[in-house]
């Protein structure tokens, strides 16, 4: 426990506190995207897209290790991911698109094949007994464990680089958002704007994937924005929010995982995230159950007891 | 052949009633457009299996059923509340459920892994379909004896009943699920319980996904929830005939990955083989790829 | 649309709750904390076609579900012919808007309208040839007997709407409720639509349907009630259905068509 209240105010060492901050970087960068992916209704094209990273990452292990002698260069194995899951995005799109299919079905179809097609290369891996594969295995459920200085703080930097892209694009987001139509006929280009913004997305999921794992990283994504949902009806706000929300989660959860034995760190992170949700959820003054239930509550005596008048306020009846 | 009959037949078979476990309630998920409630559903029932190993010692299906069917209840009374008071999307509400009931599922994994309870997550994630063998089936004759069927290992006999069980129930439902799928509207103004149907779709859902789990692990049920029932939605127009030959795809997956995992890495010079589990999903993925470039009815009309 | 028939208001005659077939009393419902209807009551009388009117948001379509409790609702009941709906479900066949559903379900036109005869079925039965032969009568009423077989997903609007109207006839109810039957469907169909329904009438069953077209609310029903939240007006078209009545219900945006509708 002191350990962990040490961490959480920096004094954890260098590693510890870097993988943290990181963490933190990546939760607000996750959470700043997955608030706009939120309001275009893409929260889950990206589970797709994240387990399809495994073909990706295991393929580049491979090639690497052909070509170059060695398949543990996180930059290769972060590119392989990328690749496969870019490919899996447009798979779906294309099922959808082409095929009585719906997006529903187009998504699970993807994530599930492309996921299977990973670990049966994972398999594969396995048996030819390459150097370093059992590092592979830190990819589905993630691990900080062992993390390398220079991965760390590759990791701190793209998250940077990616929040700040949200940043500088928030106005773009919000405006397409709220009302794509509007913004199409103000010259927005709303169909490079979602590409962008899946890219982003994308790119949360590969730099999350070493920490958080295939399966959890894509949490990082949709539990801060439902979160800020809870507190606020406006976009602005709600990015803000939910970044915040999630760099506070990550950075904790981080913390715990590093200090706690047997904690697996994108299992935590998730775990901390959703907590804060789920006391959102209860509490939060508008959109919160509790307040849900105190105002149905009320309406229903008015209406009973016959007092509620309607409001004069539509169509002038 | 005794080596098939001892090593092979009963995983192949297990992975058969899996997928036929699955692709049955995974048609009416696709036509509600909720195909992924198969893959949370894969997801939650992690942590619901886990509570349940570990209150049973590891001893007792029946517990790590009812874990499984727990958590099966909570996660839907929990999407429902989340998409009700954040109104967020239905993807995005299940999205927080199964992400952080997966996560709980981990955690449990570790932390009793961590007292040396056995639970290997590597077989809970993709299943340990190989370790299935079958000793006592010496040869064809003895099949013929008693005692040779009750060495089976008891996951089979279970994913059977489980299969034949959802077989039975979609054909003695058959009407009333296809109602339910089509118009829940016009079917609770007659009166049906609409509410409790789609309910025990999710719910037979789970314990597909709970007996599958040991021939498959849980993040391979997905494909069998939403690929075979996919490739023949593209292949027909009559839901009878789309229900049974998404049995079909799925038992052809299973057979044809299954034989393909074991010996297409022995063709290629391997010493070893690959994940049968994960080819079996590859396979079913693949009926979907020839279903979408060649199914008889693949394009969208309405 | 462009038969025009004598209108029917000597038929439709006020009546009390109990002889009503569908009365609907201090109905209320809400979705969430916001109000969709408010003690609304309806009490048509038998062998009516009556129309439910307002505008968009006016709460039309809640009044139909939560009247046949398809939505949960804060206050009132309906009764069929002073019973509870509840015991008599029977007596109300409900038709839903079109597009609440997904027409690239894999069924037929007769399976859909087989679908009318599962509470006759019941549960873990199997219709036999005279619900068939009961199917196909309906089938015919709406003039898509020809085309039993083929897949809904092949059908025209039009076409759609009369096999939902073909699956409610089949219940053979007393009361048929129909949620905006003639949006978006073709001349024929709305004309073969009016045929059943006044054939309907004339075997003393009753019609009840939310419409959303002004201008032919007078050719097609002789009763009518008006909403917008709370009822605004109800009774037979003649006396309910004026320019003032509509203009209070609508607000300023029915101002421009109040002229249409004289005094």
């Amino acid at each position: 426990m002191r350990e962990f209240l040490g961490a959480l105010a920096l004094q954890g060492g260098y590693n510890t506190t870097l993988v943290m901050v990181g963490a933190a970087l990546l939760g607000a960068a996750g959470g700043g995207v997955g608030a706009f992916a939120l309001l275009r209704r893409r929260s889950l094209a990206s589970d797709a897209m994240s387990h399809a990273t495994l073909p990706g990452i295991v393929l580049a292990f491979m090639i690497g290790h052909a070509v170059l002698g060695e398949g543990r260069f996180v930059w290769l194995l972060l590119m392989g991911a990328a690749l496969t899951a870019g490919l899996g995005l447009w798979v779906t799109t294309l099922i959808a698109a082409r095929t009585r299919l719906r997006e529903d079905a187009a998504i699970g179809i993807v994530l599930s094949t492309f996921f299977a097609a990973g670990v049966v290369l994972l398999t594969v891996v396995q048996s030819l007994n390459l150097p370093g594969q059992a590092g592979l295995q830190g990819y589905l459920l993630g691990s900080t464990a062992g993390m390398l200085r220079a991965e760390a703080e590759l990791i701190a930097a793209a998250a940077a680089v990616v929040a700040g892209a949200v940043f500088a694009l928030r106005n773009l987001f919000i405006v397409t958002a709220f009302d794509e139509g509007f913004a199409a006929a103000r010259g927005v280009n709303t169909v490079r704007l979602d590409f962008a913004l899946l890219i982003l997305v994308l790119a949360v999921v590969v730099i999350g994937l070493k920490a958080a794992g295939v399966v959890l990283v894509i949490a990082l994504t949709i539990i801060p924005p439902v979160t800020a949902r809870l507190w606020t009806d406006r976009a602005r706000d709600m990015a803000l929010i939910a970044a915040g929300l999630g760099a506070a989660g990550a950075y904790v959860g981080a913390g715990l995982s590093a200090t706690v034995p047997n904690l697996p760190t994108g299992a935590v992170i998730v775990l901390v995230q959703f907590a804060v949700f789920a006391l959102s959820l209860a509490l939060a003054p508008r959109r919160g159950l509790v307040a849900a239930a105190v105002r149905r509550a009320r309406l229903v005596r008015e209406i009973k007891s016959g007092r509620w008048r309607p409001a004069s306020a539509e169509g002038g009846a | 052949m005794n080596e098939f009959l001892q090593f092979s037949l009963v995983p192949m078979a297990m992975a058969a009633l899996a997928a036929i476990a699955c692709a049955l309630p995974g048609n009416f998920l696709l036509l509600r457009g909720q195909s992924l409630v198969g893959d949370a559903v894969s997801h939650v029932v992690l942590p619901g299996v886990v509570i349940g190993f570990l209150i049973s010692g590891g001893a007792s299906a029946v517990w790590i059923m009812a874990g499984a069917a727990m958590a099966a209840v909570i996660a839907a009374a929990a999407f429902e509340a989340v998409r009700r008071a954040a109104r967020v999307e239905a993807g995005a509400a299940m999205g927080v459920v199964f992400t952080a009931m997966f996560a709980l599922g981990v955690l449990l994994l570790e932390q009793s892994n961590a007292r040396s309870v056995h639970l290997d997550v590597e077989h809970a994630l993709y299943g340990n379909l190989e370790s299935h063998i079958w000793l006592a089936a010496e040869n064809w004759a003895a099949l013929a004896r008693a005692e040779t069927w009750r060495a089976m290992p008891a996951e089979a006999a279970t994913l059977a009943g489980v299969a034949a069980a959802l077989s039975l129930l979609v054909a003695l439902f058959f009407k009333e699920l296809r109602l339910v799928s089509f118009d829940p509207d016009f079917a609770r103004s007659t009166g049906m319980p609409t509410g409790v149907v789609q309910f025990a779709v999710v719910l037979a859902s789970a314990l597909a996904a709970v007996a599958a789990f040991s021939a498959v692990g849980s993040i391979l049920v997905i494909a069998m929830f939403v690929c075979p029932p996919a490739a023949a939605r593209l292949m027909t127009d009559d839901l009878a005939r789309q229900v049974w030959l998404s049995a079909g795809v799925g038992a052809a997956s299973a057979v044809i990955g299954f034989l393909a995992a074991g010996h297409a890495p022995l063709w290629l010079g391997f010493q070893s083989t690959v994940s049968a589990a994960g080819m079996i999903a590859v396979v079913s993925g693949l009926f979907v790829l020839g279903a979408a470039m060649f199914g008889a009815r693949r394009a969208s009309r309405a | 649309m462009l038969r025009v028939l004598p209108p029917r208001d000597a038929a439709v005659s006020p009546v009390t709750a109990a002889e009503s077939p569908f009365h609907v009393s201090r109905l209320s419902a809400a979705y969430g904390d916001r109000p969709a209807i408010y003690d609304l009551t309806f009490t048509p009388p038998r062998g009516a076609l009556a129309a439910v009117i307002g505008p968009n948001g006016a709460g039309k379509s809640t009044f139909l579900k939560a009247a046949l409790g398809l939505i949960p609702k804060i206050a009132g009941e309906t009764r069929v012919f002073g019973k509870p709906l509840s015991a008599n479900r029977r007596e109300a066949a409900y038709v839903p808007q079109r597009a609440s559903v997904d027409w690239d379900f894999p069924a037929s036109v007769l399976d859909v309208t087989m679908m009318g005869l599962q509470p006759e079925i019941g549960w873990l039965r199997w219709p036999n040839a005279s619900h068939r032969a009961r199917a196909m009568q309906a089938l015919e009423a709406v003039g898509l007997a020809a085309l039993a077989g083929r897949q809904i997903g092949q059908l025209s609007g039009g076409q759609r709407q009369r096999v939902f109207i073909a699956r409610a006839l089949v219940q053979d109810a007393e009361v048929y409720l129909l949620d905006e039957p003639f949006a978006g469907v073709d001349a024929a169909t709305e004309a073969a639509i009016m045929d059943v329904f006044r054939d309907l009438a004339r075997r003393g069953k009753t019609v009840i349907c939310v419409h959303h077209d002004l201008a032919t609310v007078r050719d097609y029903f002789d009763y009518v009630m008006l909403i917008n939240v709370e009822k605004q007006a109800e009774g037979p078209v003649a006396a309910a259905f004026t320019a003032e009545l509509v203009a209070k219900t609508y607000g300023r945006r029915a101002l421009g068509l109040s002229s249409a509708y004289g005094a």
